[in-house]
């Protein structure tokens, strides 16, 4: 039994999530291929050659495998999948986007959100917005499988796999028009060891941007927001957490007047420390938090910025 | 141009989930169910595509058990022109129901299906990518902003990291995502009306589709609860815990 990994890369390097998809690729096989698509993307099939553990990788190259468009993408995987019994990609955008076409072309019952690998045809997966989750058995010969990348440790490195090119493929009905990607010189959301969250308590996107850029910049943390928040336009749709926007599990969580709402919490109680900052000390969040401060942010975050500068950060 | 818009019967967002104690699946008795949140918004969307005059019919369809009839009166009040209902009692797979709209498109022939990105009960993401791929069309996730011209829609995405902005060729799959529209809700004047439109009932077995489950449920269980932790005075407790107790800062 082989098993493919489609790479999550910015065509220069590899993410962090495709080490992590690589550590549930080899729960199935030890015989594990990464397949980079993209554009450009030597440098990123490099970089995927060399996590710990990686038998050979594939590189594919065309103008919409630069853009991950997903008919492109479908459209190199499934003959692969010839070669394969089961194909493995992060449940990120650009995955659950491309991930189901392939299911569909192989007649496979896909496995989105994959958290853990019970054994080569057994999964557990998340359900009702992870309230529960189903343990599940496929009979498919073919497996597709997403993963929550948060719920696997990554590969190490010091791999060095041989690349191999093979043929792109493009999507003749679908065209690239344009992208506005937020830059940014924080970490991305997803990896960050440190995550600082603000809610609907920050009232407007300049108390926002002033309570937590300060903060993050000092800890060298990633800026998120409940949906509350960005509902309310205090924040970009990209920095939500929670189970409509994104799942992250960082070292430390730190929650800055979120009440903590059942959708939210599904986006973060994997985190490994969580502190809640907010002055109702009936807010759901303290039933998760491992540190709850019962005070109101405008005058905590200031507090806790003057003691962090006396340890030196 | 003809849109085609799938919806489901799901219970309620509002409403808190509990694991069965048999660990079975999850308790639906006496439950409050509705329409999936996203398919509201794909009903939404459809609607305003007809006022604008880009549609001029939108059929909706939904597979599920008899009372999912009143989950697509609620789509008819809100402005959609007829249903099909294709009964099931047990839960169909994605892939069978990307099979059987599959089915309803060759019948109906539609310009465009537009459909919640995922049902909040099982979290797949995967139909309407599916159904795309079954039928050979391009598709459009997790859309933010459809505009039509021609042939061709121009499809705003939330991806990671971002906006990205697609153009697909009629006919295409487009998905929805949350901040796509505000689902309006329906006037009582249309909820009365929406009682004469039609509803054409089907069986799974009148599409030749098998809905057989590919995935076996061995388990639904709740996910392990996390314990409240301690309370802090000050910054200075703060920041000393997570120093020396947490070691995370």
């Amino acid at each position: 039994m082989a098993v493919l990994v489609v790479a999550d890369h910015d065509n220069t390097e590899v993410r962090d999530t495709t080490h992590k998809t690589v550590t549930a690729a080899l729960a199935l096989s030890g015989d594990v291929d990464v397949l980079v698509a993209g554009q450009g993307a030597e440098a990123a099939a490099k970089a995927a050659g060399q996590i710990a553990g990686v038998r050979k990788v594939l590189l594919a190259e065309s103008p919409g495998l630069g853009k991950m468009i997903a008919e492109a993408v479908e459209a190199v995987v499934t003959p692969l999948m010839a070669h394969y019994d089961a194909v493995l990609t992060p449940a990120s955008t650009a995955g659950k986007n491309f991930a189901p076409r392939v299911a569909a072309r192989l007649d496979s019952s896909p496995l989105s959100d994959v958290m853990e690998v019970v054994d080569a045809s057994t999964f557990v997966r998340p359900i009702y917005a992870g309230n529960a989750l189903e343990t599940v058995q496929s009979s498919d010969a073919k497996k597709v499988i997403t993963v929550r990348t948060t719920a696997f440790k990554a590969a190490g490195s010091g791999g060095s796999a041989p690349v191999e090119k093979i043929g792109g493929a493009d999507a003749p009905k679908t065209s690239f028009v344009g992208e506005e990607v937020v830059k940014s010189d924080r970490p991305e959301l997803g990896a960050a060891k440190i995550v600082v969250s603000g809610g609907r308590a920050m009232g407007s996107s300049e108390e926002f941007n002033k309570v937590l850029e300060p903060l993050a910049d000092k800890l060298g943390a990633a800026i998120g927001a409940s949906r509350a928040a960005v509902d309310a336009g205090y924040a970009p749709n990209d920095y939500q957490v929670g189970q409509t926007g994104k799942v992250v599990a960082p070292d430390l969580y730190i929650a800055i007047g979120i009440s903590g709402a059942i959708q939210h919490l599904a986006g973060m109680k994997d985190s490994k420390v969580i502190v809640a900052i907010n002055k109702d000390a009936d807010a759901p969040i303290f039933q998760v938090a491992d540190y709850g401060w019962v005070t109101d942010y405008k005058t905590a975050v200031p507090q806790l910025m003057d003691e962090l500068t006396k340890i030196g950060k | 141009m003809k849109v085609l818009v799938p919806v489901k019967r799901v219970i309620d967002y509002n409403v808190k989930v509990r694991v069965k104690p048999d660990q079975s699946g999850v308790d639906l008795a006496n439950v409050k169910m509705s329409m999936n949140p996203f398919d509201e918004i794909a009903v939404e969307e459809a609607v305003r595509l007809k006022e604008k005059g880009a549609a001029e019919e939108i059929v909706v369809v939904s597979i599920g058990p008899s009372q999912a009839q009143e989950t697509i009166r609620t789509a008819l009040a809100m402005g959609a022109d007829r249903g099909i209902l294709i009964q099931s009692d047990v839960d169909v797979e994605p892939l069978a129901v990307a099979k059987l709209l599959k089915a309803v498109v060759g019948e109906e022939s539609p310009g465009m299906v537009l459909m919640g990105k995922q049902a909040i009960d099982g979290d797949n993401n995967a139909v309407g990518q599916m159904l795309a791929a079954l039928l050979d069309w391009p598709q459009a996730t997790f859309a933010s902003k459809v505009e039509l011209s021609g042939d061709k829609a121009s499809v705003t995405r939330e991806v990671d990291g971002g906006l990205q902005t697609l153009a697909v060729a009629l006919p295409a799959v487009v998905t929805t995502d949350l901040r796509l529209n505000e689902p309006r809700y329906a006037s009582l004047p249309n909820i009365m009306k929406a009682k004469k439109k039609p509803i054409d009932m089907k069986s799974t077995g009148d599409y030749g589709v098998d809905v057989a489950p590919r995935l076996k449920v061995l388990k639904v269980t709740e996910p392990a609860k996390r314990q409240a932790g301690v309370k802090v005075a000050d910054a200075a407790e703060l920041v000393s815990k997570l120093k020396n107790e947490a070691g995370v800062i």
